[in-house]
């Protein structure tokens, strides 16, 4: 395995933290939206605060760090992947923008309006940002980005069928980690919301698994190349762990397991990435191979011993947030 | 369907590229400064409070902690959309270099990483840990701050200065990270830019307790609250100037067209004057005021020393002369009068043996704070627009490195109406924060009790 393969697993990992911790918090930002009115939502949306009021910003960090590696380890698949999807990204930074700045404006604010107002902003771009950021994935998946610098069709490259379903599908499974997460999180904190949790997060299940069913289909139709890759080995069998593990998550949620399920739940998640990911390789673009692509061997090392410095950091820096966001009330 | 294929970047979408990223970076500047320092005196002021237990500090604390989760959040959202933009807008500038200068890039987002979880300790953790160990769980913010600034500023200074790799037929070889990372710009402009952090944060905190002393609220609160952050802004004023003056000399040694264009100076000539003012038409500086032989002497610490003029490169390589001329005087001006200021608050402290309170002071204190931000925008308007028409120095014109994309323009103006719109809304919950009662429950969750908010 060379230095580029390694970095190339690196960011595969950053990708799936944050399809998983960040998708989670958009997920939150969908709960928040559908909550009900200001009376009756009250306190889901107080549930929400909590859970990601402490741990959002660095969930946020794992998209940064995921774009500045693809552009260091892989610059030409970073150029090729930003000048062609410009649309759908420049869509996903702005509704970055309106969900980090809505989520913390309306924690200060104390009139309703505010809250109101800010709070719109922080859930209609929790839907907008996954969606759009889905979609540009799709692109790539599909094979509609080619190498090169806006060599790609500018629209068509994220408006077609296979980004579509990825931008649903992002969607959904940011919703569906979300509800898992705050059903343990009401657990501990406000119980008498549990129920209702389960309920959605049962249903949001069932959803997003067909959802993701009805992706392949999509896939197949539409992007062959990838589909028959998807069809054996490597990829198959993590479409297939992705499967059980989705269909046990609805098991555990409905026998009440909330810790359990939320392993599950985040291996059904982050199945699919790596199956994305295993389908393509060695291709990153349309022809455009892992070391073909990739930076001077004395970047790519620099990167991993960087990288490896810096989760020694991180690691217990981590477990420290998220217990400390993790203990408490929620209070009034 | 129709193809939407991209064609050559006219130069209606370049400027617009540029606009664009102009607005996001001088934006992101402004509250990046305040993540930099506002944790270092707001840490200063809970210590403080600690020490004495007096309950002015530990207010103050707490409202500046409050300030700084607004802050930080929208900081990391507009730094976010800056690492989309580096793709967006300039596909040719990261196609082909991003390898040379993406270490900064990781290991600034190591040093974000470290900022958001202990940012999110400190104001989570305030009722849930004990004092000294929520105190030294600001430490790791205030070093990955600093570091921060290092790392994302080398990359720009590398841009001036490109080191560690060579060029073969327009392909990048020989790729050394390190000596990227660590290219001459890196020190003079790194320390720039962290001494300018701590003035733009201390005089703006100290602007906002200064008017409402100015306002009749002269109690201790408001007192403290502007003492303690100008008091930093203060002496950092002096040491601004040295630093300054470090890369002023670095520029008249490593980048002499950039200095040419700061001073409006189009002849190579020894003993050059120094221009105060001056408007650049037709390949001369007019109407400006010469002080003889100042620029050889400030820029080599030779009055006879030679200034190279702008006719020493073709037309095409040359900056535009004005915006950086006038950029770059409006920066010398302004932190001079920052540093009178400093230097009148420092006479009137020895004098009175307190700190001042004057109206006339007052008034004067209070104008550092928007002209400390305007300084920090002009003193980037002329290393970025001075550097024209190269993004990568001598290496890849800005014009090369432009998305192709139609629709620039569409984006330019989609980018401004957020911006106005996050600017006001920033505003808007900044004032609030500071005069809402009943205090809201973000971002810590109980407040000071036992004193009512001034």
């Amino acid at each position: 395995m060379t230095a580029a393969d390694l970095l190339l697993l690196l960011l595969l990992a950053a990708m799936t933290a944050y399809a998983l911790f960040g998708g989670a918090d958009f997920g939150a930002g969908f709960w928040d939206l559908v909550a009900g009115g200001a009376e009756r939502g009250r306190p889901h949306r107080k549930l929400i605060e909590h859970s990601i009021g402490p741990v959002w910003e660095a969930n946020h960090v794992w998209l940064i760090f995921t774009i500045v590696v693809l552009w260091t380890g892989f610059p030409s698949v970073f150029a090729a992947v930003a000048s062609t999807l410009y649309i759908p990204l420049t869509a996903a930074a702005l509704g970055i923008i309106g969900r980090g700045a809505g989520f913390a404006f309306r924690k200060t604010s104390v009139t309703l309006g505010r809250q109101r107002l800010f709070g719109a902003g922080f859930a209609f771009s929790s839907i907008v940002t996954p969606f759009f950021l889905g979609a540009a994935a799709g692109g790539v998946a599909s094979g509609r980005v080619p190498p090169g610098i806006a060599a790609g069709d500018l629209v068509s490259s994220w408006w077609n069928p296979t980004s579509v379903a990825t931008g649903l599908l992002a969607v959904g499974v940011g919703a569906y980690l979300a509800v898992v997460f705050l059903t343990r999180d009401a657990q501990k904190h406000a119980p008498e919301l549990v129920d209702g949790l389960r309920r959605r997060a049962l249903w949001t299940g069932a959803v997003v698994g067909a959802l993701a069913v009805l992706g392949l289909v999509v896939v197949a139709a539409d992007a062959p190349a990838l589909f028959s890759e998807l069809r054996h080995g490597v990829p198959l069998a993590l479409v297939v762990v992705s499967l059980v593990a989705g269909l046990l998550s609805l098991l555990l949620v409905n026998f009440r397991s909330f810790v359990a399920v939320r392993i599950t739940a985040s291996l059904a998640a982050a199945a699919v990435v790596w199956a994305w990911g295993a389908a393509q390789h060695p291709f990153l673009l349309p022809g455009l191979a892992v070391a073909d692509a990739a930076a001077a061997p004395a970047v790519t090392r620099a990167m991993l011993w960087v990288s490896l410095a810096g989760g020694v950091i991180l690691a217990p820096s981590l477990w420290w947030l998220f217990r400390i966001a993790s203990a408490g009330s929620v209070r009034s | 369907m129709e193809m939407l294929l991209a064609e050559a970047a006219t130069p209606a979408d370049l400027g617009a590229a540029r606009v664009q990223m102009a607005i996001s970076l001088g934006w992101h500047i402004v509250i990046a400064s305040f993540g930099v320092a506002m944790p270092a005196i707001t840490l200063f002021v809970e210590w403080r409070g600690h020490k004495t237990g007096e309950v002015e500090y530990r207010l103050l604390a707490r409202r500046w902690a409050r300030a700084m989760g607004v802050l930080f959040a929208v900081g990391a959202v507009s730094g976010t959309i800056l690492s989309f933009e580096m793709g967006l807008l300039w596909p040719g500038l990261m196609g082909t270099y991003g390898e040379v200068i993406g270490l900064p890039f990781t290991l600034e987002g190591f040093a974000f990483f470290v900022e958001a979880i202990f940012l999110g300790i400190y104001l989570y953790g305030w009722d849930r840990l004990s004092p000294r160990v929520h105190m030294w769980s600001a430490v790791p913010i205030l070093i990955a701050g600093v570091a921060g600034t290092f790392f994302v500023v080398s990359a720009n200074a590398w841009m001036n200065q490109p080191r560690g790799f060579d060029l073969e037929n327009g392909k990048v070889v020989g790729v050394d990270p390190w000596a990227a990372m660590f290219n001459p710009a890196t020190p003079p402009q790194s320390v720039h830019m962290l001494v300018a952090a701590f003035m733009v944060t201390g005089f703006c905190m100290a602007a906002v307790y200064a008017v409402g002393m100015l306002r009749g609220r002269r109690d201790r609160y408001h007192r403290i609250g502007f003492v303690v952050p100008f008091t930093v802004a203060a002496i950092m004023a002096p040491v601004q100037v040295g630093v300054g003056d470090w890369a002023a000399h670095f520029v008249a040694d490593y980048q002499p067209v950039k200095l040419a264009a700061m001073e409006g100076v189009y002849e190579t000539e020894r003993g050059v004057p120094l221009h105060i003012g001056g408007v650049a038409v037709d390949g001369e500086l007019r109407y400006a005021i010469e002080i003889p032989n100042a620029l050889s002497l400030l820029a080599h610490w030779d009055p006879n020393a030679e200034i190279k003029g702008l006719n020493e490169v073709p037309e095409e390589d040359r900056p535009p002369v004005n915006v950086v001329h006038l950029s770059f005087q409006l920066m010398v001006a302004l932190g001079s009068a920052m540093l009178a200021v400093a230097a009148w608050f420092a006479f009137l402290w020895w004098r009175r043996k307190a700190p001042p309170e004057g109206k006339w002071f007052l008034v004067a204190a209070a104008l550092c704070g928007p002209a400390a931000v305007l300084a920090l925008e002009s003193g980037w308007t002329t290393t970025e627009v001075g550097r024209q028409p190269w993004v990568v120095y001598g290496s890849l014109r800005t014009l090369d490195a432009v998305n192709p994309a139609p629709g620039l323009t569409v984006g330019l103006v989609t980018v401004l109406l957020v911006y106005a719109g996050l600017t006001a809304a920033t505003v808007f919950v900044l004032r609030r924060l500071a005069r809402d009662r009943p205090v809201p429950v973000a971002p810590q969750e109980s407040d000071v009790t036992e004193a009512p908010v001034p």
